[in-house]
């Protein structure tokens, strides 16, 4: 047996994919296309809002959708059902998109003619928190059936948003949901973070979203 | 739940270095990770074994230090450091203002290995 001896590595395990996600965004500034990443628990609405995004702005933006599930494709066919550009990711059992499934996505675009692009990621607050996807900006929904407890369990979802979405408020009247302590918890995690109320359904608060993502849109172009 | 690709990320550097540095074999890897980070050590291993078999690094322990969570005050950017189950019920120790931001508690780094 030989001396063991000690070698330095100092390297960041994720640093591939902080590079590839890098190279996503600058990609995308070259063709004037915001990416935006919607994360949420299975189930909370990420594909009603995607639906009532298009209906809302499909006249005024040219819009796309990144799709990823396990093993399904139910939800790009809706999409595609509404008239747009839907590309479907199987992640073949990841719980999560990285930046070098999203450049599959992107590549299967035409992004030249595109002002915004939506991935759906899998539906989970745990994994897809830690993997850049390379988009510009990071929104996720919480549902109320969730309850106002899930910042304490999933902080670091919570804590690398730019905006979330409080969905099903058409069902606050049924639930001990407490909207204060929600909103004290999550901007104790992070300041930053805008929070809208709104519900899918009723429609009721989806204005100031579309209002949030046209302008943003507008300063990315 | 993520500890599959993360394990195959330690792997490929890990073998990337004990080729640059002639290694014969990785007895063990020291990795930093920080507490926010929801990666169970004894999954980690266990994956890292399964992908390691028949490499130079077949066998080498994974040590796991956890990084500590350290939040910044918004009001008074005194730093301290905060338990990730009470991290949406924080108050600045200082000065009692509870938005912050997060400093650090997201590592995920290869520190250095030991080898033969």
């Amino acid at each position: 047996m030989g001396e063991v001896r000690l070698i330095e590595v100092k390297e960041e395990i994720l640093a591939d994919n902080i590079k590839v996600a890098a190279g996503i965004r600058e990609r995308l500034r070259n063709t004037k296309t915001m990416l935006l990443n919607l994360m949420s628990s299975p189930g909370s609405g990420k594909t009603s809002l995607i639906l009532q995004t298009i209906a809302n702005l499909k006249d005024s933006l040219r819009i796309g959708v990144i799709e990823a599930d396990i093993d399904s494709t139910v939800d790009a066919e809706k999409v595609a059902a509404r008239g747009i550009p839907a590309v479907q990711l199987k992640t073949g059992g990841f719980c999560h998109l990285d930046a070098t499934m999203v450049t599959k996505g992107i590549d299967a675009l035409k992004l030249s003619e595109l002002d915004l692009v939506i991935i759906e990621n899998v539906g989970n607050l745990v994994c897809p928190a830690e993997f850049d996807t390379g988009a510009h900006k990071n929104v996720m929904i919480l549902s109320v059936p969730e309850g106002d407890d899930k910042p304490l369990k999933y902080p670091l979802m919570f804590s690398i948003c730019d905006l979330l979405l409080v969905n099903k408020i058409d069902y606050l009247s049924l639930s001990d949901f407490d909207m204060s302590a929600l909103r004290k918890r999550v901007l104790a995690l992070n300041p930053r973070i805008i929070i809208m109320e709104v519900s899918c359904k009723t429609g009721s608060g989806i204005e100031d979203w579309i209002n949030w993502l046209k302008k943003e849109v507008k300063v990315f172009s | 739940m993520h500890e599959l690709p993360i394990t195959e990320e330690i792997l490929k550097i890990v073998l990337k270095h004990a080729q640059i540095n002639n290694v014969r074999q990785v007895m063990a890897i020291h990795l930093q990770i920080g507490k926010l980070s929801d990666l169970e050590d004894e999954w980690i291993q266990r994956y890292f074994d399964y992908l390691s078999k028949g490499t130079l690094a077949e066998g080498a322990k994974l040590k796991i230090q956890r990084m500590p969570i350290m939040m910044q005050c918004s009001a008074c950017s005194a730093s301290y450091e905060a338990e990730a189950a009470k991290i949406g019920d924080l108050a600045c120790p200082q000065c009692g203002q509870k938005e912050s931001s997060l400093l650090s508690g997201r590592e995920y780094y290869i520190k250095d290995m030991e080898v033969q």
